[in-house]
């Protein structure tokens, strides 16, 4: 479903990505992690097409991001770090305008798709509130419904439980578990009990190299009766 | 090219959900229409026309236009929101133009709001309709050649100061070829011809014969190519 092939990123004479490759199937869940300037955020951006790589590529469903990106965004489902909005819009109008750029012209459509989309991230309460005026949390749920709202076969998801009070962190990963099995999905976290909660597999990415790509049980065995954050240390500091 | 629609609808909406929308177009018509009272006279010139109210229009647009068109790609680029724009499945092109085309309706809707002056006009004596139409119709068209350039000057950088000071100067080059003042100061130097050239560029020299009620199609073609232009760049700008 994702295949991402050598993916090179430079800024200026920074590399911020250096040639990670991964494929993600249906059904999966791959869990992103890194430590902070990692990487994971521009990968990111590169498999959605936002940003154009300096080298390497992406397929979606066999599209290639570098040559064809509106096919390759018509797949995804993509919630970018910080969840930004058109904050002077209310919920409604917002999710309003994604399903009308998703090809959701009809009225009767259009509001089944907002509707549904409002639901899942539990936002009906506030469907008339302009988005600058809500809380974090809801802010990242309205980022989340707007990268659900056309059901799309994959979902990347940039930091998707950041800012959520724990009975919200509960319901996104019940969310994402109960999606799963029909999409293929990329998240990042920080959570590293999250990847073990709910990820079939886990990729460690330092200095924007890989250098852990297996199931989260072989991560933790490891070094057996260790805490995942020292295993994640470990990992990370080796490669300075 | 389908996709134009939404952006559009988004952003034309967008300008009445704040209430800069409307401190502008008050700002606009007091600025046009007094400039037009106090400085060209209305009333005391004894004509029935609206010559004193298009004069000044060059000079209005300078301040006034970079003001509306320096938040278009500032701003989503501050807030972030342009990430999420260039994930939906549009094209570059298609976000310029429906962003361009949203700003462009706003500014035509201030300029004919000043059509009370018209009316007043045709109460009072009798004007010539055709030169107030035409007057029209160049001031737009002017407006879109000002908006493109600001357009650009606003991908250019996420800060919208930098952005308006940017777009006040682009503009104020491209009014200064064509004023008599300074081609006074040029012919002094340069042979006819080349004063001509210079001159050619300019806005103000191709708007003055539409507020004579000539519609030529070479001014047309001016403004209508300057705009293409600029949102040529706009478009590489933004997939640099
Ligand atoms: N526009 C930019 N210009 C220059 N350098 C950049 C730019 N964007 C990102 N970087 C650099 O690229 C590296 C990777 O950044 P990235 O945002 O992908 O990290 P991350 O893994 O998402 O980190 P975090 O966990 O903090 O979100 C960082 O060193 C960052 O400073
Ligand atoms: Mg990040």
């Amino acid at each position: 479903m994702i295949e991402v092939k050598g993916l090179v990123k430079h800024y200026g004479s920074k590399r911020a990505v250096d040639n990670v490759s991964f494929t993600v199937r249906r059904g999966d869940i791959l869990g992103f992690l890194g430590p902070n300037g990692a990487g994971k955020s521009t990968t990111m951006k590169m498999v959605t097409g936002f940003l154009s790589p300096t080298a390497g590529t992406a397929l979606v469903n066999g599209h290639d991001v570098t040559r064809d990106p509106v096919a390759v965004k018509k797949q995804l489902g993509y919630l970018p770090e910080s969840a930004p909005a058109y904050g002077e819009m209310t919920v409604e109008e917002f999710l309003g305008f994604i399903a009308e750029t998703r090809g959701f012209r009809q009225r009767a459509e259009k509001a089944a798709r907002i509707n549904r989309a409002l639901d899942l991230t539990h936002l009906q309460t506030v469907r008339t509130q302009t988005i600058e005026t809500l809380s974090k949390g809801y802010k990242q749920r309205v980022g989340f419904a707007q990268a659900l709202l056309h059901d799309p076969p994959a979902l990347i998801l940039d930091e998707p439980t950041d800012g959520l009070d724990p009975n919200q962190k509960n319901e996104v990963r019940a969310l994402i578990k109960k999606m799963a099995a029909e999409k293929a999905v990329v998240l990042s976290t920080h959570i590293l009990e999250e990847v073990e909660a709910l990820c079939t597999r886990v990729i460690i990415i330092s200095q924007g190299k890989v250098v852990v790509d297996e199931t989260p049980e072989k991560l933790r065995a490891r070094q057996p009766g260790a805490r995942l954050d020292e295993i994640f240390r470990t990992l990370t500091s080796s490669e300075v | 090219m389908s996709q134009v629609t939404p952006v559009f609808k988004r952003e034309f909406l967008g300008y009445f959900r704040s209430p800069v929308a409307y401190v502008f177009l008050i700002v606009f018509l007091m600025a046009s229409v007094g400039l037009a009272f106090f400085v060209g006279q209305f009333f005391r010139a004894n004509q029935a026309s609206l010559e004193s109210y298009f004069t000044f229009h060059p000079w209005l647009f300078l301040f006034l236009i970079p003001a509306v068109g320096m938040r278009l790609w500032s701003e989503e680029k501050r807030t972030g929101t342009v990430e999420l724009l260039f994930t939906l499945p549009l094209t570059t092109l298609e976000a310029v133009l429906g962003k361009f085309l949203a700003a462009w309706a706003f500014l035509s809707v201030a300029i004919l709001l000043s059509f009370p002056m018209a009316v007043t006009a045709g109460y009072l004596g009798d004007p010539d309709w055709g030169v107030i139409a035409g007057s029209y119709l160049g001031s737009i068209l002017m407006a879109g050649s000002y908006l493109g350039v600001c357009s650009l000057t606003s991908a250019l950088t996420k800060n919208q100061v930098i952005s308006f000071v940017l777009s006040v100067l682009a503009c104020l080059v491209l009014v200064l070829l064509g004023w008599s003042v300074f081609n006074g100061a040029l012919s002094a130097v340069l042979p006819v011809w080349a004063v001509d050239l210079v001159a050619n560029f300019s806005f103000v020299t191709h708007f003055d014969a539409f507020t004579k009620g000539i519609i030529d199609p070479k001014d047309v073609v001016f403004f209508l190519s300057l705009t293409g232009f600029t949102l040529f760049l706009n478009v590489v700008a933004l997939e640099r």
